[in-house]
């Protein structure tokens, strides 16, 4: 049963894992602007220049 | 160009139903030369996909050209722009034109247009674009210039809507939630072994939940809840016990208490009631922070003036920001500018507008050495002025930075007046109970309940159902295009019990006009003056064509136009006249009060066209279903519609108002302790805007200028007014009932509290399940009485 240190262990280095990266992803601005984004990806690519 | 006919043809560019003449390019109709231009450019660069996306995306560009030469002077753009190096520039527009997804689209494709820009991109619902381009490729000016004439001109004002960074502390809030949310998480997964009773087996693991909850206690406690012990003891300092008081002295106790129990092993300690606890009362206050990106609600006359005016200097023009302007400055202002100080007219032939400053609605004119005051816009020709104050100084702007205005109105919200009592009666009872147990010497038992009753006693449910309710209310009042500064305004609404109105632009609308003509026209006289009318860009020419409805328009010789005057011309070989009473000869026996058109033909008087202000729709009503409250109507315009207005204002009805003058109105009627609701639309209502409890400022458009205040009501929502108030006092009743529910919870909370015998796992279930069952009924409530006051709730 002591397996369930490690498993802790590793249950809480996760959270923290995506904890970083959810304030990573939060300073990087990602989610100042919801809106845009799902308006910009209907936008066809430019047709190349003949 | 030759003379088009009258179709019901639609622009290509904006939408807007062809009147005038009609433009043709590529084989298709524009509205206007503006329009066609915009299509000149992007059809010229391959830029068409633009009208793929979105039917007509285009907006009537307007014809007033505007200056931008101040945007070559270094020193007046450095506040503006965001970084600049050696090779590039970045700076954030605000656009108010960008409205759908063609915009983002050309928006985000300006390299095409300039190869001197690098890199465009769009924030949609802050309708801010921000651009990197090479400075030496294409300058500052240059590239305002290229969005203005593709139809997006960004507003620049001196209070850059940009600059504000409202995103930081909403940022932080959300970082806090996270943090709280993964504590919550965590602390209720290693309690369930406690909830659910651990084997003789498992004991040696007890220690070890215990503490790693403590561990997530701290978090929880020192990072997420720091703003409730700072703004308790900021409250306490100034001797006010407000809502957050009670609620950090919960997080302080309940953390103390886990810490005590856990480090001495007698228990499981409250990790699990106290990160659960945080985590709402997070929720709460971010539910609470609702900004309206498009709006702002604190502007003042820096958002209106110019960044900068084109002051003579030896002769020769040049751009000065408006607060380095001094007292002895020449200034040169153009048709359609704004005067930013007060001046002396010492050329030119001055018509100054001040419809926004004072609520007059007709131009004045002014003479040669005349005073004009700072705010009016010159109509017509080019004129100059030497400045006799400065900007800070003038007379707007001396209102603005009075000093009434620095006291802030300090609102006693209903959390706050009610948090006193709730904590002095929760002391009470923990103290009562501590000394019953403390008598009884069972001094185990008395600090287990002195900590117990103050744990569930918790007004973290008054702190949740308040934000909640009104942040419903908030979001419904959206729908209504009713938008409010914050939570708290909803409660200063409730309260009022007297409203003020101003006339031009709050109750008649500001655009629409109602044109009648007195005397006879046949349908001949109708087609000339038509004709006549369609080479004018003033707007009462515009509006008279529409009131005629001709089709089948001649061509004008000799058309003559004198600005702030009238037209002339000949249609047919018949010589028309048409303008105020001074411009036409046989017009010299009526009256030039009133705002009327007068029409010759041929040396013959032939009547004229009378224009009225149309009031807003459902006025009438609106009045009669505010027949119980003190209404007020204060105008500073002229007494022309006082007949009118006479039923629905019997006694407080005054016109020719100063700004000052409708202030002073709102003291006085705070000072007889009425609770004062101010709606107003201009510069001129500024002043009442702020003084008043309950300030709404009135537009048409929410992206154009409306002064500081507590909310914006678009015009046409008008007439909701009555509903939006009743709809506020029952958000209000609401938060009461929630609160009596609040507390029978409490009260079974206290029942196991003063006992001692308050279990850990009754905490943790008591806390959100009194939550959930508070938050759907604030939620339903608010929804039905949203649906009695007959409200849209979809957009």
């Amino acid at each position: 049963m002591s397996i369930i240190y490690f498993l802790i262990g590793c249950s809480i280095v996760i959270a923290l894992v995506f904890l970083a990266a959810f304030f990573w992803a939060m300073r990087n601005g990602q989610n100042d602007d919801m809106q845009t984004p799902a308006m910009r990806i209907l936008f066809d690519d430019d047709k190349p220049e003949s | 160009m030759a003379a088009g006919t009258l179709t019901e043809t639609s622009c290509y560019h904006c939408g807007t139903e062809i009147t005038n003449k009609k433009y043709i390019y590529d084989d298709k109709a524009f509205c206007c030369a503006g329009c066609q231009s915009v299509y000149q450019v992007l059809s010229v660069n391959n830029l068409c996909d633009y009208y793929r996306y979105n039917d007509t995306p285009g907006q009537t560009k307007s014809n007033q050209p505007q200056q931008f030469a101040y945007l070559d002077e270094e020193r007046i753009t450095a506040d503006l722009i965001d970084y600049k190096d050696e090779t590039l520039t970045v700076i954030t527009f605000y656009i108010p034109g960008i409205h759908c997804s063609s915009c983002i689209w050309l928006l985000e494709h300006l390299h095409k247009l300039n190869a001197g820009v690098v890199h465009s991109r769009i924030d949609f619902l802050k309708k801010q674009v921000s651009v990197t381009f090479k400075h030496h490729e294409i300058s500052l000016r240059q590239l305002v210039v290229l969005l203005a004439s593709i139809g997006y001109e960004p507003l620049i004002s001196l209070q850059d809507v940009v600059k504000e960074k409202q995103g930081s502390v909403n940022r932080q809030l959300i970082q806090k939630i996270a943090v709280a949310g993964l504590c919550m998480g965590n602390v209720m997964l290693f309690s369930f072994p406690e909830y659910f009773g651990l084997s003789e087996f498992e004991q040696q693991y007890r220690s070890l939940f215990g503490w790693l909850n403590l561990a997530f206690a701290f978090p929880a406690t020192f990072y997420c809840s720091r703003e409730f012990f700072t703004s308790a003891w900021s409250g306490l300092k100034n001797k006010l016990v407000n809502l957050d008081a009670p609620l950090a002295l919960i997080i302080a106790v309940l953390f103390c208490r886990t810490v005590f129990e856990i480090t001495t092993q007698t228990g499981a300690g409250f990790s699990d009631t106290l990160t659960g606890l945080i985590f709402l009362l997070l929720m709460g206050r971010w539910v609470k922070q609702r900004t309206y990106y498009q709006l702002s609600f604190e502007r003042d006359y820096r958002s209106y003036f110019p960044v900068a005016v084109t002051v003579l200097k030896n002769k020769e023009e040049k751009c000065v920001a408006i607060s380095e302007l001094s007292i002895g400055d020449r200034v040169f202002i153009r048709n359609n500018e704004i005067l930013p100080a007060d001046g002396i007219l010492m050329q030119g032939e001055g018509f100054f507008d001040f419809s926004f400053v004072t609520g007059e609605s007709e131009p004045v004119k002014k003479v040669l050495g005349e005073i004009v005051y700072a705010g009016g816009r010159q109509v017509g020709e080019a004129v100059e002025l030497e400045i006799i104050k400065p900007v800070s100084q003038s007379y707007l702007t001396s209102l603005w930075n009075n000093e009434t205005f620095i006291n802030k109105k300090s609102i006693l919200t209903f959390n706050d007046s009610i948090a006193k009592y709730f904590s002095l009666i929760t002391f009470i009872i923990a103290i009562s109970a501590a000394a019953f147990w403390v008598y009884s010497s069972d001094i185990a038992k008395a600090w287990a309940s002195f900590t117990a009753v103050l744990i569930v006693a918790c007004p973290c449910v008054l702190s949740l159902s308040t934000p909640f309710t009104l942040s419903a209310v908030l979001s419904i009042f959206d729908k209504n295009r009713f938008y409010l500064k914050n939570t708290d305004a909803v409660e200063q609404l409730a309260q009022t019990d007297t409203i003020v109105f101003d006339k031009t632009g709050t109750i008649t609308a500001p655009d629409a006009l109602n044109i009648s003509f007195t005397g006879t026209l046949s349908y001949e006289d109708k087609v000339m003056v038509a004709s006549l009318a369609r080479n004018s860009a003033h707007p009462l020419s515009r509006e008279i064509i529409k009131w005629l409805m001709t089709d089948n328009l001649r061509h004008v010789y000799n058309f003559k136009e004198v600005v702030g005057k009238g037209l002339s011309g000949y249609v047919n070989n018949r010589f028309i006249l048409m303008g105020s009473a001074s411009f036409v000869p046989s017009a010299k026996s009526f009256n030039k009060n009133t705002s009327s058109v007068h029409l010759e033909v041929d040396g013959d008087y032939k009547g004229y066209f009378t224009v009225h202000h149309q009031w807003r729709d459902g006025l009438g009503s609106l009045f009669k279903s505010l027949s119980g409250w003190g209404l007020h109507l204060l105008s500073g315009d002229n007494e022309a519609d006082k007949g009118n207005l006479a039923m629905f204002f019997p006694k407080n009805i005054f016109f020719r108002q100063s700004p000052q003058a409708k202030l002073n109105y709102i003291k006085d009627l705070q000072l007889q302790n009425h609770k004062v609701m101010m709606c107003g639309d201009g510069l001129n209502d500024a002043g009442a805007l702020k003084q008043s409890d309950f300030g709404i400022a009135i537009t048409d458009n929410i992206n154009n200028f409306s002064p500081a205040c507590d909310a914006v009501l678009q015009g046409e929502s008008l007439k909701l007014l009555p509903k939006f108030i009743s709809l506020a006092r029952e958000a209000m009743k609401t938060i009461k009932i929630s609160f009596a529910i609040a507390s029978a919870y409490n009260l079974v909370g206290v029942y196991f509290a003063v006992q001692g015998t308050l279990s850990p796992l009754t905490a943790a279930v008591l806390m959100p399940l009194s939550t959930v069952t508070i938050l759907s009924f604030t939620t339903l409530s608010t929804k039905y009485f949203a649906r009695k006051n007959q409200l849209t709730l979809k957009k």
